[in-house]
């Protein structure tokens, strides 16, 4: 019975854990959040999950594994990073666009470099714990 | 400019997606690549012989005088032009060489990232990105190296190239990091006016020195040119691109490219002179005595190389002139000698000399480029090769230093070099095709149309050395050796001492050949001396490193995490109590000291009550749920002290810390009191010291007066520069960006510590079972 209410409860919280996690990374340019905390709440959501569903059903959720989120993340931030090169600015300056996004609000680079690093944080934990809990 | 060097990088980071297409024979097309950018660097010849030296900017770390310059003047362009020529033959010749290869996207990965990172290094104009790109040399010729890496051996020559190699760089970087410091620029054309600066600077000798072995390692110069045979394990594009034609140059480049820096002094001039010359005939000696025709071109690449190296020590226009012609006869029949070797083995599965005999009936196209390529090495008219080795007895014979000695030992050197060509490319095609031969046919042309291509354009540049004289060699020459006048490269001199040298070189060479017939038992009488030779006391080093590493981490990593904690604290109470008795005031302050609130005397109180909880409690996992609820407590107050960011994320860290301990606490056995009251003791002793004085501290702290021009800096400009209001989440991803980026990278490698480390474990527990 109480497994039954652990995953009922689980089926809603991981959208919105994910959600609050996207929320929180986008927000965090101007009130506190971030792409670090970010990924970890993400992270928190699937490990939610596997405790109520198994490690195995998440993987399934996943789709890809979670390893690959860390060099996607380090991708992106890297591409963040050298974006202005391109443009013969100074590597790592801030790019803005010149207009605001709906939902997003006005994003520049910095907002890809977060996202980044939400993804390498995200990959990194989930890596870490799966790995973990499945040797144990 | 910067896409073309880019390109290799781009093309190796598309590998993961383009890898079906190239496996499954698309792979010709990426030989495009290398002949556009060959095509590219062509285009500049007409200007660069003009003496336009082109240089491209774009900045990348300004503020610290780190930029991607780019310097395309003769010595580059002659480099780049090498690199791609021979790329593009080395892609193609890939193709057929390595097909169906179920790896082979990752190959030509590794090889294009070689190709744009030795782009990169012969152009930077500035030192820290000519370092950058050198290390990454290092580094993708490794992963060619260990291309097979299922073989033992071919990892141990991986790791054996990329230590003496990284060993140089840590040289280089010293030495470059010198002289930036001398000049006060990073860059390498603002550094030629301050040359005079750096020779009479104190430092100069070890600035020297360090640059030495930077370029010595690089090039296999001895001692060090133990890790280029062992190299040859590498499938034989590899051998030919980077350990014939392209890598080990680079250490060549660099002491090229510093010459007219710290050259012309007597200590660079007679290293120079002594480690090439001693290299030439050492390793041109040893290189007759080889069987494996791998091994045979190896030594006499390093012999090759020895020659340059010493060529750039005698510092006369002449001999500065016979280095720009010897670079190039040298990748061109070296690499067409190696692409030769690499048919043979594809086709008969033996690279033994001894086996190895009329292969001319079945591989007429190779046998023909063999013989060329064996007229370059000999120096035999009327090959370009011929006009090097001229070049060579010119320079030693004029220069002022025992000019007939050096030239003996010139002559000797090049007496073996035309013995060993003779064994690798006539040797095999010559003589009776025996039974097991037979059935040897011919390859794709995709194989035998490369070496054939290179070796033609040997003999064609020997008859007409004019079309690169003025356009080539003359910049070459000029970068190196400022102020030259033209060179007059003909193939006939008319009858003079150097014709007569050159005639006693080959005929020597031939006489020596037939005299003293290469035989079975000459290889292993050789072969009883190598246990004095460098590798195998670099070997017994190696091994007493080891030792003494294992030993030292043996005992610092004993595996129990407690001493870990033990030591780590213990050293942070030594550090921080003998500051506290060498006299520093303690006093608190207690009109500074905010009121208690109620509020926080509640979670102050929890968090005592959790702590003594978590200490006495006999069971593990409700220790580790107060220790939990520690952790949230110390949010609540980083939440009343307004620091809502770092709150947010201790609040997660904490959650996911009580995971990962529930997960691997669950599979405990119960718990067990190990422990008796004495080591209690002894623990609560340290924790009580150590909490009472980082507690001092964070007094201290408080009293001291604080510097907040950069917390200052950061929140007036947070809005302004970056466009964000959470100054900190501004300093995380702007302000302090590269910072994060290294965090990010680093928390990725634990990840895959970790990964790789349970795994591993796995995965033996299952062969056991």
């Amino acid at each position: 019975m109480k497994q039954l209410t652990f995953k009922a409860t689980t089926y809603f919280l991981l959208p919105l854990l994910l959600l609050f996690s996207i929320f929180t990374l986008l927000r965090g340019h101007y009130l506190p959040g971030g792409g670090f905390v970010g990924g970890i709440i993400a992270a928190t959501a699937f490990v939610l999950h596997s405790f109520a569903f198994g490690l195995r059903r998440t993987r399934q959720l996943l789709r890809v594994n979670p390893r690959t989120f860390m060099p996607f993340g380090l991708a992106l931030a890297l591409f963040a990073a050298c974006l202005p090169v391109f443009q013969g600015i100074p590597i790592m300056t801030g790019l803005w666009l010149n207009e605001p996004l709906p939902v997003l609000g006005l994003i520049g680079s910095a907002f890809l470099f977060d996202t980044g690093v939400y993804f390498v944080v995200l990959g990194a934990a989930l890596t870490i714990i799966f790995s973990i809990s499945e040797s144990v | 400019m910067l896409f073309a060097v880019m390109l290799g990088f781009i093309v190796a980071s598309l590998m993961p997606v383009l890898g079906r297409w190239i496996r499954n024979g698309w792979s010709v097309l990426l030989t495009a690549i290398p002949l556009y950018l060959f095509i590219y660097f062509l285009s500049f010849v007409p200007g660069v012989a003009a003496g336009n030296e082109l240089l491209i900017t774009y900045s990348w770390i300004p503020s610290m005088g780190v930029n991607f310059s780019f310097l395309l003047d003769g010595l580059s362009l002659l480099f780049a032009l090498m690199i791609t020529g021979i790329g593009t033959l080395v892609f193609l010749y890939t193709t057929a060489y390595l097909k169906g290869d179920p790896y082979l996207d990752r190959f030509f990965g590794y090889l294009s990232l070689f190709m744009g990172a030795m782009l990169g290094m012969v152009l930077s104009e500035n030192i820290f990105t000519l370092f950058t790109f050198w290390e990454l040399t290092s580094i993708s010729s490794f992963f060619l190296i260990g291309y097979n890496n299922t073989e033992k051996a071919s990892r141990v020559s991986a790791i054996k190239a990329l230590t003496i190699t990284g060993l140089g760089g840590f040289f280089l970087l010293g030495g470059m990091a010198l002289m930036s410091n001398i000049t006060g620029t990073y860059s390498i054309t603002e550094m030629l006016g301050s040359g005079d600066i750096i020779k009479q600077h104190p430092m100069y000798p070890l600035l020297a020195i360090c640059i030495f072995i930077g370029a010595f390692t690089k090039s296999a110069q001895f001692p060090f040119h133990f890790w280029l045979p062992g190299a040859m394990k590498a499938p034989t594009p590899v051998s030919t691109y980077l350990h014939s034609a392209t890598m080990v140059k680079a250490g060549i480049y660099v002491l090229a490219r510093f010459t007219p820096i710290l050259g012309d002094s007597s200590l660079w001039n007679y290293t120079l002179m002594a480690v090439g010359g001693i290299t030439m005939l050492y390793a041109a000696y040893i290189s007759i005595f080889k069987s494996d025709l791998k091994e045979i071109l190896a030594f006499s690449t390093i012999s090759a190389l020895g020659i340059l190296v010493f060529l750039l020590g005698l510092g006369t226009k002449q001999s500065i002139a016979a280095f720009s012609v010897f670079i190039l006869v040298h990748a061109l029949y070296k690499a067409t000698l190696f692409l030769v070797t690499g048919i043979v083995d594809h086709e008969t599965h033996t690279r033994n000399i001894f086996e190895l005999s009329g292969l001319r009936k079945v591989l007429m196209p190779v046998a023909i480029a063999g013989f060329l390529a064996m007229l370059a090495n000999s120096g035999i008219p009327p090959t370009l090769g011929f006009i090097g080795k001229d070049l060579i007895y010119e320079s030693t014979l004029s220069h002022g230093f025992f000019p007939w000695a050096i030239t003996i030992v010139a002559i000797i050197t090049n007496i073996f070099l035309v013995y060993s060509s003779i064994l690798a490319g006539i040797k095999p095609f010559a003589g009776k095709l025996p039974e097991s031969f037979q059935a040897v046919h011919l390859p794709s042309w995709r194989l035998w149309l490369p070496p054939l291509a290179l070796s033609i354009k040997g003999i064609i540049f020997g008859f007409m050395p004019g079309i690169l004289e003025e356009s080539i060699f003359y910049p070459v020459t000029n970068t190196i050796f400022p102020a030259t006048e033209t060179l007059h490269l003909k193939l006939w001199h008319g009858f003079n001492l150097i014709l007569l040298l050159s005639t006693v070189t080959i005929a020597g060479g031939i006489l020596l050949y037939f005299s003293f017939p290469p035989a079975q038992g000459k290889v292993s009488k050789m072969e009883k001396f190598a246990r004095y030779s460098p590798p195998v006391l670099a070997g017994h080093f190696s091994r007493v490193f080891r030792k003494i590493a294992v030993t030292i981490t043996n005992i610092l990593q004993n595996g129990y995490l407690r001493f870990y904690i033990m030591a780590i604290v213990g050293f942070l109470i030594i550090l921080l109590a003998y500051k506290a008795f060498t006299g520093v005031e303690f006093y608190i302050d207690p009109s500074r000291i905010s009121p208690l609130t109620s509020a926080e005397l509640v979670v102050m109180l929890i968090l005592i009550i959790s702590l003594i909880y978590a200490v006495y409690t006999p069971s593990r996992l409700s220790a580790v749920a107060a220790m939990g609820v520690m952790g949230y407590c110390i949010c609540l107050l980083f939440v009343f002290y307004s620091a809502p960011d770092l709150a947010m994320t201790q609040f997660t860290i904490d959650t996911l810390t009580v995971i990962l301990f529930v997960l691997v606490l669950y599979r405990l056995p119960k718990y067990i009191n190990y422990t008796n009251w004495k080591i209690r003791l002894r623990d609560g002793i340290i924790s009580l010291v150590f909490g009472s004085l980082i507690t001092a501290l964070a007094f201290m702290v408080y009293n001291e007066p604080t510097n907040k021009e950069t917390s200052q800096y950061f929140a007036n400009n947070s809005y302004t520069l970056a466009h964000g209001r959470n100054v900190v989440n501004v300093i995380i991803v702007d302000f302090r960006g590269l910072d994060t980026m290294i965090e990010i990278t680093v928390l990725t490698i634990s990840a895959i510590g970790v990964f790789s480390l349970l795994k591993l474990q796995l995965n033996k527990y299952d062969q056991e079972l």
